[in-house]
């Protein structure tokens, strides 16, 4: 619980203290006379960090939270109807490693209906306790009754660090539960590390533009953050079962305003996110006749076609091919980016492709941060390259 | 029906970026609204051409954030309010969704509360539901589709990890709705003309019942940041320059074993 205050005395440059932040958060008040920080403020604490020596200071309140009481590493089991999200395994896996370094418990809560079985495979993963919600009332997923049995578990538990996949149902799980603890939630981390004093270190990109958050929750436990599919490792299952189910009982009030009607299969639809290999069409594709070339070569090498958000915006692909924050997160083996800039977005959604070719007739685009092939060309010339190569090969096989 | 869309002023473009010594680059002034948020408003106007009754818009953020609501009266909304104060400065999803939810308080008795899925420079996706324990109220989050508007109830489809769930949900509630629910209409020459100078009811800490001034802005915000970079760079790159790269692209393709000579 902090706030930015102003010493007006330490500004001696007034003009250059307000083109400090980025944001235009900082204003002269011509009433007061003041140098003032508006309601624009985003927290960026750049001007804390970079502004005149002691014009900007972070005040904080004296919270006293005593992190001793709060122990374990939680990860919520994310399932559909019982079958278990493997985002939770991956979940499980950096739990392990997170838990290790403050040598404290790693848990599960395990909430649904019938779900004996599952919890006994979670057991194949490295977790010291299974906390197990089995009730009819978890049938479906409603999320009253769900929120009731994670703050359960949470007030009987009471877990340091919760970790939830931001699946549909963890984004709308996880925010819920952290504002009934009033604690904090970061959301899509895309790196997690644990300092000493059990305080998350949870990363990912912020303020819509290139640049990469280190957020903490300092004064309140439990801190969740949600985390996307394949972005973590999974552990190997183990043969042998480890740790223990413990089976909880439900909390008393399982009402819900919500009744569902009925739940469907999703269609089997092309997911670009089990794809091994993809090819991706960004904003150099001029035409969308000229989207052929890439499906093409997505087609030569069993792979398939994603998208930036310009080409959904021209309405020139499905959006569930939209790689990306507002799109998929994909961990392909590997990725060939044909005329994508790679805005930060983009790259936290597929930075963890095993190869990476990046083409872009730009030398200084952004995706070759992240490309391990920096192909500085046209992708008018490029491709229509490979694709005769590829042609030809097969020809002289013919 | 009352209805009110939650409505957010974005950066136009990602223009933030770092320089070489880490400061922030001071991006333009250039903003819109939300782009996930016009779908919100259409589901609110497509649920009011059925069944009457008035929508409410409200966002937070500087002054400046009435051009938001200005677009959504262009749209056709019929109320706006704006939740401004300093004290809301910094603050993180916690508080956002907290002063959200007062501000809803203040703003009247909704019978559904409309969210788009996410914000575009945020990205997070939390503050609807947050709002909604805040004020109490079930949600729903990620709509696909408005089934059937009841006189009590509302009937949704959903998206789950695996399913789609039908859903019906009594009032009053919490939507946040997936982008492509309908086509968001354009906002009308006709509607800016007639809106031009309708009024739009500013809210200050000062008008909500909590003013407890901790629990706004950064105060109120159990996150903060530590500190920002730019994004890892690729160290291990291989940088193609010159002619014949889609030749080289294949040989290495094949190197990799992505392409097979003899398949």
């Amino acid at each position: 619980m902090a706030r930015i205050v102003v010493n007006q005395k330490n500004i001696q440059d007034i003009d250059k203290a307000i083109k400090i932040c980025p944001f235009g958060a900082i204003e002269w008040n011509e009433k007061k006379l003041e140098v003032e920080i508006t309601d624009a403020c985003k927290m960026c604490m750049i001007c804390v960090n970079k502004g005149p020596e002691d014009a900007f200071v972070l005040e904080e309140d004296e919270v006293f939270i005593d992190k001793s009481l709060w122990k374990g590493v939680s990860v919520y089991v994310d399932h559909d109807n019982g079958v278990i999200h493997p985002v939770t395994y991956e979940l499980i896996g950096k739990a392990k490693e997170l838990a290790s370094k403050i040598n404290h418990p790693v848990y599960a809560v395990f909430i649904g209906s019938d779900i004996e079985k599952q919890a006994e495979e979670i057991l194949h993963y490295g977790v010291d306790e299974v906390f197990v919600y089995d009730d009819e009332a978890f049938k479906d997923f409603k999320i009253e009754p769900y929120t009731a049995a994670f703050s359960d578990f949470i007030d009987k538990v009471s877990p340091s660090t919760v970790l939830v996949g931001a699946t549909p149902l963890g984004r709308s799980l996880a925010p819920r539960v952290a504002a009934r603890f009033k604690t904090g939630l970061t959301a899509d981390c895309t790196i997690l590390d644990m300092k000493e004093n059990t305080d998350l270190v949870q990363i990912r990109p912020a303020f819509g533009g290139n640049i990469m958050a280190q957020i903490s929750t300092p004064k309140s436990r439990p801190q969740f953050a949600t985390v996307r599919y394949k972005i973590m490792n999974a552990p190997d299952r183990t043969d042998e079962p480890a740790g223990k189910i413990t089976v909880c009982e439900s909390p008393k009030n399982l009402f819900s305003a919500i009744t569902v009607l009925s739940s469907k299969e999703k269609e089997v639809e092309e997911d670009i996110a089990d794809a091994e290999v993809i090819v991706v069409a960004g904003r150099a594709i001029k035409k969308e006749e000229d989207l052929e070339m890439i499906e093409l070569l997505a087609k030569e090498m069993g792979g398939k076609v994603a998208v930036t958000r310009p080409l959904i915006e021209a309405g020139w692909g499905d959006p569930k091919t939209q790689i990306g924050l507002s799109g998929r997160t994909v961990r392909p083996k590997l990725i060939i980016t044909c005329g994508v800039s790679g805005s930060v977005q983009f790259k936290a959604g597929m930075t963890n492709s095993d190869y990476i070719f990046a083409i872009n007739k730009d030398p200084k685009a952004a995706i070759f941060q992240v490309a391990h092939y920096a192909i500085v060309g046209d992708v008018y010339d490029v491709i229509p390259e490979l694709l005769a190569k590829i042609k030809q090969s097969e020809e002289v096989k013919a | 029906m009352k209805t009110l869309v939650c409505i957010k002023q974005v950066p136009g473009t990602s223009e933030v970026k770092l320089d070489e010594n880490g400061n922030l680059i001071r991006s333009g002034i250039d903003s819109k609204m939300n782009p996930y948020d016009l779908y919100a408003i259409e589901s609110a106007l497509k649920i009011k051409e059925q069944m009457g009754g008035e929508i409410s818009v409200m966002t937070m953020g500087p002054p400046q954030a009435k051009e938001v609501i200005r677009e959504a009266y262009m749209m056709g909304l019929d109320k706006g309010f704006l939740l401004t104060d300093r004290r809301f400065a910094g603050a993180d999803v916690l508080a956002t969704s907290y002063t959200l939810s007062q501000g809803a308080y203040q703003a009247g008795d909704f019978d559904l509360i409309l969210c788009g899925k996410q914000t575009t420079d945020g990205d997070t996706a939390q503050v609807g539901p947050e709002m909604a324990e805040y004020l109490g109220i079930p949600h729903v989050a990620n709509v696909k589709a408005i089934v059937e508007v009841k006189e009590k109830s509302i009937v949704l489809e959903v998206e789950m990890p695996t399913t789609i769930q039908t859903v019906e949900v009594t009032f009053p509630c919490l939507i946040t709705v997936e982008k492509g629910i309908y086509q968001p209409r354009l906002p009308s020459y006709r509607l800016k003309k007639k809106t031009k100078y309708q009024e739009i009811i500013e809210l200050t800490l000062d008008n909500f019942k909590d003013k407890n001034e901790k629990r706004y802005g950064l105060s109120g915000s159990p996150t903060q940041v530590e500190e920002i970079f730019p994004p890892d760079q690729n160290t291990t790159s291989e940088r193609w320059e010159g002619e014949h790269l889609g030749t080289r692209l294949y040989d290495q393709l094949i190197d990799l074993k992505f392409i097979y000579k003899n398949k």
